[in-house]
């Protein structure tokens, strides 16, 4: 009780990670419902694991242990990194991906608040270019039996006929590199009503969570309106002149992980832009980066790689898009 | 006529805490033991005492006149004796003492003879300077001379504010409630002397009371002056903290954004507190000198309220009327966003003294363990000046002054909407002032350096001219002692040649100074 203000919102960084952790909950039934339940041995893992390795890390730093630990943010990390990976993919592939988000891009740039990555996406990265076969191997939605799930996890023999499924984007894109028409391909019944069947539904469980996020003012409009509106924009202007070539742009935003990043990744607030112009921006080139990746790219799904050449770009955005000062509005900014 | 509050950015609602306070009229306490008087009431500096320890002095005499223009007179608040004069703890955040006037009260309040002024003859001069004598600041807690204020003129719109944005602090309102007709007419001799012709009364939406009573006492002022010059209007404004603060005010009332690095006046715009405009109709309209205020006592006492306290009056005498209940902490001058904690309990009660808050820690819990910026955004989101909070902060702390200063850090009020709604309990406003010492003093040290260099400079450039002087005297004697020598062909220098060089050196002494290279000394920077 030294300096002003004397009274504080009663808020706390746990505070907004947990809310961030109960937004996640309706994404996660639903993958549950869908997909079945390794999606929760892999959760379990990834939480053990990251509370370790911020413990160790936080010890060796020689910081105060406790409050870190239980500020929430270690476990948001470890639960964006297992919702991104396949979750039939062995434990080891998700203890190494937490290890690298919590270790290698959280601390050692400093900790919390500090990394200019986004950790979850610089996982998956590291992840499908040093295991592009595992990243691949996505369960199918409709066989939810557990039990050949947590085989696999457990590391057992890769035995995954009547397990695994192409995902929708992987067989969007086979099916064009075979000179099918966007069409034909989505005749296939590994489709629902706009994407992939099953995936489709859980996407729309992550846009109830974001909804909540935005009616808890955890985040802003600015991230998901400009992610959509970036992948939308583009997805819509290539399907109008060429639908057999390009999907919809339902299809992109029902499809791989567009929801998810629309409310929980471009979202995160450490790697991310910060101004209001700034943060629509960010997310913007995000969806657009993502849509091209998705087209014309190697990898299946490009939202993780745009994430992070968009991270590189935050200080200029930043510095490019500071709002007017009261009294300055009709100045040059500095 | 009537302006539409316009819609601010930022800000925060926290809980208001005024029903504790608002619900009682002002009451008047009791004289204590003595009274503790300030010589600095001002910004501007500390009045010289004009009394010794032993004299008498009577209510609202002179104690203490304005060194300079831009100060203002102190007067003793009660009539008694003069017990002491010298340093004593004051309220300052910095805990440090500074020079009072001390006064027995004899119990008998006799009033010196007041000057009645004929405001409607009186030159505006005239009356700007009775303000100065009668030691009027402004009482929002800025405690900024008026007469300065005034001083320029060149005002179109007079915004009186009524906010009371601070959660606690009832005082503006119980007096707008209870002396809106003193209110308003010092409100309106501010407008002739600042030259207004309207008069924008602005109060926060949550005291209609406040709002009605000053309705109600300009609208009798309308019909009793069917023409007047000037126009009032009472707007009320959306409750939101800092709506209270000056340029947000004025921004809701007229729409104009005044820089924080500018003043108000340049834009045709001048703004009074509803208390100093009573204490403008006091001083004028009555003669009477500053001597007492409106203080909110409330927080964590038995009877929480307004008074009306002479100046000088202990804090913690006053407190101890109140009622203090058991686990009360420090106490709070001003509100729990920009005030201060009482550095002890026994400073007097001044001129800025808005409020006192006894704190507990139910009603104000410790601020919890900082933790890292998670760059969350919601500092900028309630930024009432639309800076980036975390960015200054991260730039403080990696002490880029200069990028600090770049991202308007100077701007910043120290309002503490970004420290109260930060997640990471960052203490923002302590970086921000800390930042704002730490490029105040560089500046300094700059400034000082350049003058030591100015003065380094000047010396070389002292020495440099003797040098050159005495070269030229020295090449003068020599071609003088070279022709004496060569009219006397023995060898022996005549008188007559000697003082043809001597002549000749005199000349020669004065060309040089005159033609010898233009060395000027560097400018003075
Ligand atoms: S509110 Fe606090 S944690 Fe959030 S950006 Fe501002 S300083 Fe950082
Ligand atoms: S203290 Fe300064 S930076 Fe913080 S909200 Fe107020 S004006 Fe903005």
């Amino acid at each position: 009780m030294t300096n002003p203000p004397y009274i504080h919102q009663p808020v706390s960084i746990r505070r907004v990670m947990l809310t961030v952790l109960v937004a996640l909950i309706p994404g996660i039934v639903a993958y549950v419902y869908q997909v079945g339940a390794g999606i929760l041995v892999n959760l379990s893992i990834a939480t053990v694991v990251a509370l370790v390795a911020e413990a160790g890390v936080l010890w060796l730093r020689a910081k105060p242990v406790w409050v870190a630990l239980t500020d929430g943010s270690a476990v948001v990390a470890a639960w964006l990194v297992a919702l991104t990976l396949p979750s039939i993919v062995p434990w080891w592939l998700t203890v190494t991906a937490i290890l690298v988000a919590i270790v290698g891009v959280k601390h050692l740039y400093g900790g919390l608040g500090q990394n200019p990555f986004n950790p979850a996406m610089a996982a998956y990265c590291t992840m499908i270019v040093a295991y592009p076969a595992l990243m691949s191997q996505w369960p199918a939605a409709g066989h939810t039996d557990f039990l050949p799930q947590l085989h696999l996890i457990l590391g057992g023999s890769r035995d995954i006929d009547g397990v695994t499924g192409a995902t929708a984007l992987d067989a969007l894109r086979t099916g064009l590199r075979n000179s099918q028409t966007v069409n034909n391909v989505l005749n296939n019944d590994i489709f629902g009503v706009v994407g992939g069947r099953g995936w489709e539904w859980i996407a729309l469980a992550y846009l109830v969570g974001g909804l909540f996020l935005l009616a808890r003012r955890t985040i802003t409009w600015h991230q998901p309106v400009g992610f959509i509106a970036g992948l939308g924009l583009i997805a819509t202007v290539s399907w109008l002149i060429q639908p057999e070539r390009f999907a919809s742009p339902l299809f992109h935003l029902a499809s791989g992980g567009a929801m998810l990043a629309s409310f929980f990744i471009v979202t995160d607030p450490v790697s991310g832009a910060t101004t209001p112009w700034g943060k629509f921006i960010f997310a913007f080139c995000v969806g657009l980066l993502a849509w091209l990746i998705r087209v014309f790219g190697v990898y299946p799904e490009g939202v993780a790689f745009a994430v992070l050449l968009m991270n590189l770009f935050v200080p200029l955005i930043d510095m490019k898009t500071q709002p007017a000062v009261f009294g300055y509005r009709d100045r040059k900014r500095p | 006529m009537m302006a539409n509050p316009l819609r601010a950015r930022g800000g925060i609602k926290p809980a208001h805490h005024k029903t504790e306070s608002s619900g009682q009229a002002i009451r008047r306490v009791p004289l204590p033991a003595r009274l503790v008087v300030p010589l600095r009431q001002d910004s501007q500096g500390t009045a010289r005492a004009i009394v010794a320890v032993g004299d008498k002095a009577l209510k609202g005499q002179l104690i203490g006149v304005p060194e300079e223009a831009r100060g203002t007179a102190v007067h003793a608040p009660t009539s008694g004796t003069v017990v002491g004069i010298g340093p004593y703890p004051v309220p300052h955040p910095s805990g440090l003492d500074a020079l009072c006037v001390v006064i027995e009260p004899d119990g008998e309040e006799r009033q010196i003879e007041h000057l009645r002024l004929d405001t409607a003859r009186a030159s505006r001069d005239e009356l700007i300077a009775h303000l100065q004598h009668s030691g009027i600041v402004g009482l929002g807690g800025a405690v900024f001379p008026s007469h300065i204020k005034l001083g320029k003129g060149g005002v179109d719109t007079l915004v009186i504010n009524g906010a009371e944005c601070e959660p606690w602090i009832t005082c503006d309102d119980r007096l707008m409630r209870e002396q809106s007709g003193a209110v308003l007419s010092g409100a309106r001799l501010l407008a002739r002397l600042a030259g207004a012709q309207r008069v924008l009364i602005g109060i926060e939406d949550n005291k209609p009371q406040a709002i009605a009573a000053m309705r109600e006492a300009t609208r009798e002022v309308v019909e009793r002056e069917a023409e007047s010059a000037v126009s009032v209007s009472v707007v009320s404004v959306p409750a939101r903290y800092p709506a209270g603060d000056a340029r947000q005010l004025i921004r809701a009332l007229t729409g104009v954004e005044i820089p924080y690095g500018r003043r108000s006046d340049a834009f045709g715009i001048q703004c009074f507190n509803v208390g100093t405009a009573h204490a403008v109709h006091r001083a004028l309209d009555h003669g009477e000198p500053l001597t007492s205020r409106i203080v909110t006592v409330t927080g964590n006492v038995e009877r929480p309220g307004n008074y009306e306290v002479l100046l000088g009056t202990p804090a913690n005498e006053l407190l101890a009327l109140c009622g203090v209940r058991p686990g009360t902490g420090h106490v709070l001058m001003g509100g729990p966003m920009m005030g201060f904690a009482l550095p002890r309990p026994e400073v007097p009660v001044v001129k800025a003294t808005n409020c006192l808050i006894a704190t507990s820690q139910a009603l104000f819990p410790p601020a919890e363990a900082e933790q890292p910026c998670i760059r969350c955004g919601n500092c900028a989101r309630v930024c009432p000046t639309g800076l980036q909070p975390f960015e200054l902060y991260w730039f403080s702390r990696a002490r880029n002054l200069d990028r600090v200063a770049d991202y308007h850090l100077f701007d910043c009020m120290e309002c503490g909407c970004c420290a109260y709604v930060c997640p990471a309990h960052i203490p923002l406003v302590d970086y921000f002032r800390y930042a704002k010492d730490a490029i105040r003093g560089r500046d300094e040290e700059r400034r000082a350096a350049d003058r030591a260099r100015a003065r380094f400079e000047f010396r070389g450039f002292r020495i440099e001219r003797e040098k050159a002087e005495k070269a030229a005297r020295l090449a003068a004697k020599a071609a003088e002692t070279r022709a004496a020598q060569a009219a006397a062909p023995d060898g022996q220098p005549d008188a007559q040649a000697l003082i043809a060089a001597a002549l000749s050196r005199a000349q020669a002494q004065n060309g040089a100074a005159a033609e010898s290279p233009p060395l000027s000394p560097p400018p003075e920077s």
